[in-house]
């Protein structure tokens, strides 16, 4: 697996990480879509964004992830959102997102990383 | 637990929309952030906002989320759509109960296509300024009776943010508008003004062109004085129009080839009065044109006519364009007396700077001519007028030079002399 820092993705082909970062609730967070795009248009198959150190998503973050899932399910793409933080696990329930998303919350990724 | 959560994060929506509505920043950036916060109130996987166009009947996509390359960008209302979206005002209409419009059914399958559920038109002080098009929800579910509530509520900010931003649109074509009405206006009155100085010229067969030149004269001085735009373009046209009386000045009085007597004199001496009386009714951009056409003839010692007035009792235009008109008289061939030499002439000017002049302005005339004279600058404004051997001629510059050194600081009043 390949280590890109600067673009705040980790790939190969056929899977990417894409870091949320601080950036949900600003409009500068379309930026991680057009990032997810550009993954997904590569050929991507399973899209995980990354949210450990994301620890606010507001009304912006949630339509940018929307764009996200809308984009995986145009290219027939699995997506996952990762180590995301226990209030934004409860609020992306209650928004439904996690109908269309795996979401993968922070405490878990812990125990299932142990038990490696 | 869920619904206080819900609260806080629709809240948190509407009160961003509203202080992003509220700065003025670029508006396609206000559009798109707040149609993010419109989707993401209440995750919503599709929308739009259009901008109402009132001549073409239109909605024109401004922002779009998700609805693809084949959703219409631009969409015809019809005047039975546009009525009722102005009595529905700014309140979410679900498209599935509003099949009976025009507007849904020709737009039907593009909106079943990318699941368009609500339709808010964006109404503000009874004009329709938009709509905004919102597709389903992330969780599945209808849009509920509160759903609507935040959606009408956030919709109106976006409406008043369309609205702020046409009457700023509207503002700026008529300021654009006024400025060339204004510039057509200006230029039929410059065009006005050339037109009669023509016709004072014409009138005086020895001294053709003496009114342009002495605007020019008066505009040159104006401009060494530092003055505005505006100002130096006043000074022109008091220059242009100074003479303005003689046009009721009979003919032969004006063309007398031989010096004239009293009483022909007291006739022609009317004319800067008779000025007076023609330039006053017209209103000029510039106050003071007919006080030139007036007091033209005073000197600074009292020795001028019609009132002989003094220095300070004269208005400055006044000054200027005696200036201007004195030098025309002194370079300029007359029926009775050959233009004299350019260097008798400055002599002259500086001789009676404070008797008839105003010395600050027989400075400003003299670095004016410097100026050309030395190459300071491009323009050719004397040569042009007086011919360049006649400025060219030996020692001109020097004594330009000289003259300005002792008119250095001399002011008018204690220059006076009532001898
Ligand atoms: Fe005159
Ligand atoms: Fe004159």
């Amino acid at each position: 697996m390949e280590n890109n820092f600067e673009t705040g993705v980790k790939s190969n082909d056929a899977a990417a990480t894409v870091y949320a970062d601080d950036y949900l609730n600003k409009l500068s967070g379309e930026k991680i879509e057009r990032e997810c795009r550009r993954r997904l248009d590569a050929g991507c198959k399973t899209l995980t964004v990354n949210f450990a150190d994301t620890h606010i998503v507001n009304s912006s973050g949630v339509s940018i992830l929307l764009g996200v899932i809308d984009a995986a399910a145009d290219a027939g793409a699995k997506i996952v959102f990762s180590d995301v933080k226990n209030e934004t696990v409860e609020l992306f329930e209650m928004l439904g997102l996690t109908n269309h998303v795996e979401v993968v919350p922070e405490s878990w990724q812990e125990v299932t990383e142990s038990y490696k | 637990m869920e619904n206080q959560q819900k609260l806080i994060h629709t809240f948190g929506a509407l009160a961003e929309i509203g202080s992003e509505i509220a700065q003025k920043q670029n508006f396609q950036q206000m559009m798109r952030t707040s149609l993010h916060l419109l989707l993401g109130s209440l995750a919503i996987m599709r929308g739009g906002i259009a901008r109402f166009s009132r001549f073409g009947h239109e909605l024109n996509m401004i922002v779009v989320r998700g609805l693809g390359d084949e959703f219409p960008l631009s969409m015809n209302l019809c005047d039975e759509d546009e009525r009722q979206f102005l009595t529905n005002g700014s309140f979410p209409i679900e498209v599935a109960q509003a099949k009976v419009l025009p507007f849904f059914q020709i737009y039907d399958q593009s909106f079943d296509k990318k699941k368009i559920e609500l339709l808010v038109p964006l109404v503000v002080r009874d004009e329709i300024v938009g709509v905004i098009l919102l597709g389903e929800k992330a969780n599945g579910a209808g849009y509920s009776a509160y759903d609507k509530e935040i959606v009408g509520a956030m919709a109106r900010h976006i409406g008043v943010g369309i609205a702020q931003r046409n009457l700023l649109a509207e503002l700026e074509r008529r300021a654009a508008e006024n400025r060339q009405l204004y510039d057509n206006l200006r230029m039929t009155y410059q065009d006005t003004v050339k037109a009669f100085a023509a016709a004072i010229d014409c009138k005086d067969k020895y001294t053709e062109g003496h009114s342009v030149r002495v605007g020019k004269y008066s505009e040159i001085i104006a401009r060494e004085l530092g003055w505005g735009e505006n100002e130096t373009e006043g000074a022109a046209v008091a220059g242009y129009l100074h003479d303005v009386g003689k046009l009721t000045v009979e003919r032969n009085i004006i063309n007398s080839p031989m010096r004239i007597n009293a009483k022909e004199s007291a006739e022609l001496n009317k004319h800067p009065a008779v000025g007076y009386e023609i330039l006053m009714p017209i209103h000029h951009p510039f106050a003071d044109v007919p006080l030139a056409a007036k007091y033209h003839h005073e000197r600074l010692d009292g020795r001028g006519y019609p009132d002989g007035l003094i220095d300070r009792e004269i208005p400055y235009i006044a000054k200027i364009v005696n200036l201007a008109d004195s030098f025309d008289a002194m370079t300029t061939d007359r029926p009775y007396k050959r233009r004299r030499p350019a260097n008798e002439v400055v002599e002259d000017l500086q001789r009676n700077a404070g008797r008839q002049f105003s010395p600050e302005l027989v400075t400003a005339f003299f670095k004016g001519m410097l100026k050309e004279l030395t190459g300071e600058t491009k323009e050719k404004r004397f040569r042009r007028l007086l011919g360049r051997d006649y400025m060219e001629a030996e020692g001109i510059v020097p004594m330009l030079k000289n003259a300005l050194n002792g008119l250095d600081g001399t002011s008018s009043l204690t220059l006076i002399s009532l001898d």
